[in-house]
């Protein structure tokens, strides 16, 4: 079928400058780039490019560009190119659109209409350079009150597990096979130098990655890929997986040409397999059920590591939060409408969820409410951009938040959305050794070991601007908030005052 | 579930920016002395206020009614005293009900009325609670759901007197210096900057017979606010120091922890301390944290907190407002400025100034075990 | 109650009874005696009046007996004052000439900004002594600790000479003080005893004095002992350490562009 499908890019080569070395041709897997036999010259094809940035980044002589196309359709608000497009392409498949990373639709952003607090005159700034800054966190469950023995002077109260980081920054889940082996290392070693977490994702725990168990959450997913008792024992902490910003509701996909030989031996099925996430846990169809798997993960790891439960954020999240709060879990994670993704129908991650800061809020609050805050932290995720969006994330209550795309940018990706191919120039979301080892686990720890330090020392900056110096009294400090551009029904989901007011 | 958002405006940033200065001092033999000393110490630190609130607390001075709650309660209208009132005599049994004598003071301008009642709870009415619990609640009910009325104190054989004014006219007004013996007395003198002066939001601030001085602002009232109110405390007076007042109550009286522990909660070691601390310590000071994060006070203070028998006095972890400290005798003083102390006892045995974040405490010898003969006063003011 | 001075203009000793004076009234007098060529001025029964010694621009001596109040000193350029007591917070604060002797212990922000000029506190000091002290050219301030002090000693030094003595602490005690020298980027610090090196700031780098530091050491621990009656040669019997700046711009990988 001939495809009605216009090219989205337009590559533009210098001439003057391309000196046919063909690092573009080898640097591309999606054959934009080739060398033509009969003239010698290296040439494009638009059609294939995704404006992925790796030729460009990578060309010798700066001979590249990439434009976006300037065929346009007629100007039309309802009838724009995308909706064209994705016509076209389900009329010449019959398929449902697939798409990688998270939503781009124009959702209201709340971190850009909330703004940050600073200490003027009644109250000190803090210079952080020179005094302390505590960022450290501890997440788990604690109690509402301790008891204390006043004959010997100690605690009679033990905590449960708590898992202490250096920044209230972790990775998000991502799984090996929907990133490469090479991302996940360098996930877990920049966890383990920054002193915080990372995530196993539902793909289950790589062999050589074990090492890292103090900085990973292992995660237990519908499809429980790789969960056996040593993966379990592996871990710092235990996540259940209910659902995924990204994509709520629905279960997961990884086709079978991307279980390779390690994916295969780590999730523990056949190469080459279709490796099927349902919708739901089959053991989990309420909340009784929830608090079932819960103490059985708590049970097989003996009560000495704390159970996550990730939700994608929905209508009623509060309600669902304080549900899970009463079914023992240590934490949840929350992760909102721009949460990304490897690989999700399009028209879910366009157009299911909440956006996380709402959901944040209405959690935090209700708990709050409820008087059960104090049993659970609360880690947001989904959208996450910069250390901005962080600290006022901590200000609507969050104890963490979870970044997954940021952690990718730091590693090459230029979001260009097309994780679900499998064949990610930057050697993220493969699994093809020929594209993985272009992450250098070396350089790419270094790399997400920077990002996480840079945002730290803009927290620790703004924290001392507001004359704060430990986060914990910042967290959940709305005051310290204010609005702009936001309805009364907004401002009063948020707890946040008007600017001004 | 509590409805949060009705018992208090959810937006909530109604709080005052403070400077201050505070006084306090304490005859831990008990002796009881009047308010000649305080009220000329704060007029000394005249400058540090601005004349929009000033207050006092006395420990030891209604020795004729010791068991009973005196509670001094402050009324904008006669609407508001009567439904008080009869809220009071239903709820409690009431031995005296009188106004709080004052006189005429030029600078004190358009003075609520001050009464105050002496009240036993209804034993009947407390069904299963601590009479204390029992008192929180009705308070609480008064200041949040009763316009126009606020309880200024509701301890045993204590008070607060407070107003808009410097403390000297303050003092005056409610002739503290010629009215009053007490064995402990706090002062306090605002510097508001965003309101004018209310008569609720002068400190002390006060709960049963905790009472609560305070120079600084608290950056973290935000989470200290939210936390306390998920354990029933409303915050109503529009200042940063009533949240002090509650996290004390909470911390000591419902969670029994000792005060030097509660300071440890409020002004807790930095985590780079703790993690030099041997492995018992580090637990027990980690796990404080871990906890009661929720209830450090961050940014400057210095707190002064007294209930029966005991005066507290604690500075933020890296000291950003002042406190010095010093002994005459059985005498302990706490103060924002030392000129103020040695103004009216010039010849101290020592004065000091402690460390961020390190409590000073004095303790009545008498209220000690028996044992308490060698209760000198290097025994009752620990630091 | 204002005071008049005990004794008429134009005397170069001039006592002043400042019970009661609020302290623009007492500066007022101050000023006036100056003017009026005084020399020497005593001062009795100071409690708390704030900002003695500032605005007097000559090198004036002044004997305070009480407690006077913060900001002893502040922006002073030439008076020497001696406090007979305690001191409270911000003494010498951005202090440029001349002197201050307290027979006592001071409060916090000793020195802050001072950019020249001696201070000698004979026992402990409070939070921040000498934060951010600088010197410019021939300004260089030199301050000296009889006994020890509280945390942030030296915060974001950027010159002169802080030296502390410990001369209070008591046998087997160690100076307490955390976050020492936090930011220091200029000036240099004599510590007599040892601190632990987390006691340090990052910035900072520890040394023997050398012998052109002792011979300065030894000028002032004598003008400190001369001052408050106490053995040089004992107190200079007992080592010191020297903390020196690392960096002169000690925040290089701080910003991207």
């Amino acid at each position: 079928m001939k495809t009605f499908l216009p090219n989205k890019f337009i590559i533009e080569r210098n001439h003057g400058r391309c000196i046919h070395c063909q690092v573009c041709v080898n640097q591309c897997s999606y054959e934009a780039h080739y060398l033509d036999p009969f003239s010698g010259e290296v040439k494009s094809r638009d059609r294939n490019c995704t404006n992925c940035h790796r030729c460009v980044a990578f060309c010798p002589t700066e001979a590249l560009a990439i434009r976006c196309s300037p065929l346009d359709y007629v100007p039309n608000r309802n009838w724009t190119g995308e909706v064209i497009e994705d016509i076209i392409k389900q009329s010449e498949s019959g398929a449902m659109v697939l798409t990688g990373m998270g939503n781009d639709k124009d959702h209201p952003i709340y971190w850009d209409k909330l703004l940050l607090n600073a200490s003027q005159v009644t109250n000190p700034s803090i210079d952080p350079l020179r005094e302390p800054m505590e960022l450290r966190t501890t997440l788990g469950r604690k109690p509402d009150r301790l008891a204390y023995d006043k004959a010997t002077g100690r605690l009679i109260t033990k905590l449960a597990p708590q898992l202490t980081i250096n920044t209230p920054i972790i990775f998000a889940a991502m799984s090996y096979g929907a990133i490469s082996l090479t991302a996940h290392e360098s996930l877990a070693r920049a966890a383990s130098i920054a002193g915080t977490l990372y995530n196993t994702g539902e793909g289950g725990l790589h062999k050589s990655l074990y090492k890292y168990g103090a900085n990973t959450i292992v995660q237990v997913a519908s499809g429980r890929f790789g969960v056996h008792p040593e993966y379990l024992d592996a871990a710092a902490a235990i996540e259940i997986k209910i659902g995924q910003g990204a994509k709520p509701g629905i279960g997961g996909h990884l086709p079978g040409e991307k279980v390779s030989a390690e994916v295969s031996v780590t999730r523990m099925i056949p190469m080459g397999t279709d490796a099927l996430s349902p919708a739901p846990h089959h053991d989990i169809y309420s909340i009784e059920d929830l608090a079932q798997l819960i103490y059985a993960l708590k049970e097989a790891t003996n009560y000495t590591k704390p159970v996550i439960v990730k939700i994608s954020a929905v209508h009623n999240a509060a309600a669902i939060a304080s549900g899970m709060v009463r079914a023992g879990a240590d934490m949840i994670c929350l992760d909102g409408l721009r949460g990304s993704t490897g690989a999700a129908p399009k028209i879910i991650r366009d157009n299911v969820g909440i956006p996380i800061e709402l959901a944040l809020a209405a959690v935090d609050t209700r708990l709050r409410q409820e008087g059960i805050r104090n049993q659970t932290s609360i880690i947001a995720s989904g959208g996450i951009r910069n250390s901005g969006d962080v600290i006022k994330a901590i200000a609507l209550g969050a104890d963490a938040v979870a970044i997954g795309t940021a952690a990718l940018v730091a590693l090459g990706c230029t979001v260009c959305q097309m994780c679900h191919t499998g064949k990610c120039p930057w050697g993220i979301a493969t699994t093809n050794l020929a594209l993985t080892k272009r992450i250098n686990p070396d350089i790419g720890t270094q790399r997400l070991v920077n990002l996480l330090r840079g945002w730290s020392l803009e927290i620790e900056d703004m924290l001392g601007g507001m004359g704060i110096n430990a986060l914990e009294s910042l967290r959940g400090n709305r005051l310290h908030l204010r609005g702009v551009g936001l309805t009364d029904t907004e401002l009063e989901i948020l707890g946040v005052k008007m600017a001004g007011a | 579930m509590k409805d949060l958002n009705r018992i208090n405006n959810p937006h909530g940033d109604d709080k005052v920016n403070d400077a201050c200065s505070i006084f306090g001092m304490m005859d831990t033999s008990g002796r009881r002395f009047g308010g000649g000393d305080i009220i000329k110490a704060m007029t000394l630190m005249h400058d540090r206020g601005n004349g929009l609130g000033a207050g006092f607390a006395v420990y030891g001075l209604y020795p004729n009614f010791p068991q009973h709650y005196a509670f001094h309660i402050m009324y904008l209208s006669r609407e508001a005293q009567q439904e008080v009132e009869s809220f009071l005599q239903d709820q409690f049994c009431i031995d005296l009900a009188e106004e709080v004598p004052t006189q005429p003071t030029p600078a004190i301008v358009d003075p609520p009325l001050i009464r105050r009642y002496f009240a036993l709870a209804h034993p009947h009415r407390l069904e299963g609670r601590r009479e204390d619990d029992y008192v929180v609640s009705q308070v609480m009910r008064i200041n949040t759901q009763m316009d126009g009325a606020f309880v200024f104190s509701s301890g045993k054989d204590m008070g607060v007197f407070k107003g808009v004014g410097y403390p000297e006219d303050v003092a005056q007004f409610y002739r503290l210096e010629t009215d009053y013996q007490g064995y402990l007395w706090t002062g306090h003198s605002r510097f508001p900057t965003n309101t004018p002066g209310w008569w609720g939001g002068a400190h002390p601030f006060s709960i049963l017979d905790w009472t609560v001085i305070h120079n600084g602002e608290i950056s973290s009232y935000g989470i200290n606010r939210r936390y306390l109110e998920m354990y029933g405390y409303h915050c109503t007076m529009h200042t940063d120091t009533e949240v002090i007042a509650y996290a004390v109550d909470l911390l000591i009286r419902q969670h029994e922890l000792p005060l030097e522990v509660v300071a440890d909660i409020l002004a807790p070691p930095l985590w780079s301390e703790i993690d030099r601390q041997g492995p018992e310590k580090k637990e027990f000071y980690t796990t404080l944290r871990q906890v009661y994060g929720s209830l450090l006070l961050n940014g400057p203070f210095t707190i002064v907190v007294a209930h029966r028998g005991e005066m507290i006095g604690l500075t933020d972890r890296i000291r950003l407002r002042p406190l010095t400290a010093a002994t005459r005798g059985d005498m302990l003083y706490l103060s924002s400025e030392e000129s103020a102390i040695r103004l009216v006892s010039p010849k101290l045995d020592r004065a000091w100034i402690p460390m961020g974040g390190e409590p000073i405490v004095g303790r009545l010898k008498a209220s000690l075990p028996t044992k308490a003969a060698k209760a000198a006063v290097k025994e009752s003011i620990s630091h | 109650m204002t005071k008049k001075l005990a004794k008429g203009r134009g005397d170069r000793q001039v006592k002043i009874d400042a019970l009661g004076l609020p302290y623009r009234e007492l500066n007022a007098l101050l000023r006036e005696a100056v003017a009026g060529g005084a020399e020497s001025i005593e001062l009795t029964n100071v409690y708390g009046q704030r900002y003695i010694g500032t605005d007097l621009m000559k090198p004036v001596r002044l004997d305070i007996h009480g407690t006077p109040g913060n900001d002893l000193g502040a922006f002073m350029e030439g008076p020497r004052i001696t406090v007979h007591g305690n001191g409270q917070d911000g003494i010498a604060n951005t202090m440029n000439e001349g002197e201050i002797i307290v027979h006592g212990h001071a409060g916090d922000i000793l020195a802050m900004s001072a950019r020249g000029g001696r201070v000698f506190v004979r026992d402990d000091v409070g939070y921040r002594a000498a934060i951010h002290m600088k010197e410019y050219g021939e300004k260089k301030p030199l301050v000296v600790v009889g006994g020890t002090a509280q945390d942030f000693l030296g915060e974001y030094m950027a010159g002169g000479v802080l030296v502390v003595l410990g001369l209070t602490l008591k046998e087997g005690e160690r100076h307490r003080a955390s976050y020492i020298g936090t930011g220091m980027h200029g000036g240099v610090i004599f510590l007599r005893g040892a601190v632990e090196k987390h006691q340090l700031g990052k910035e900072v780098g520890v040394a023997e004095p050398d012998e052109a530091d002792r011979k300065l050491l030894r000028t002032l621990v004598g003008q400190y002992a001369e001052y408050f009656d106490r053995d040089a040669e004992e107190i200079l019997k007992k080592d010191f350490i020297k903390l020196f700046p690392l960096y002169l711009r000690p925040y290089g990988r701080l910003y991207v562009y």
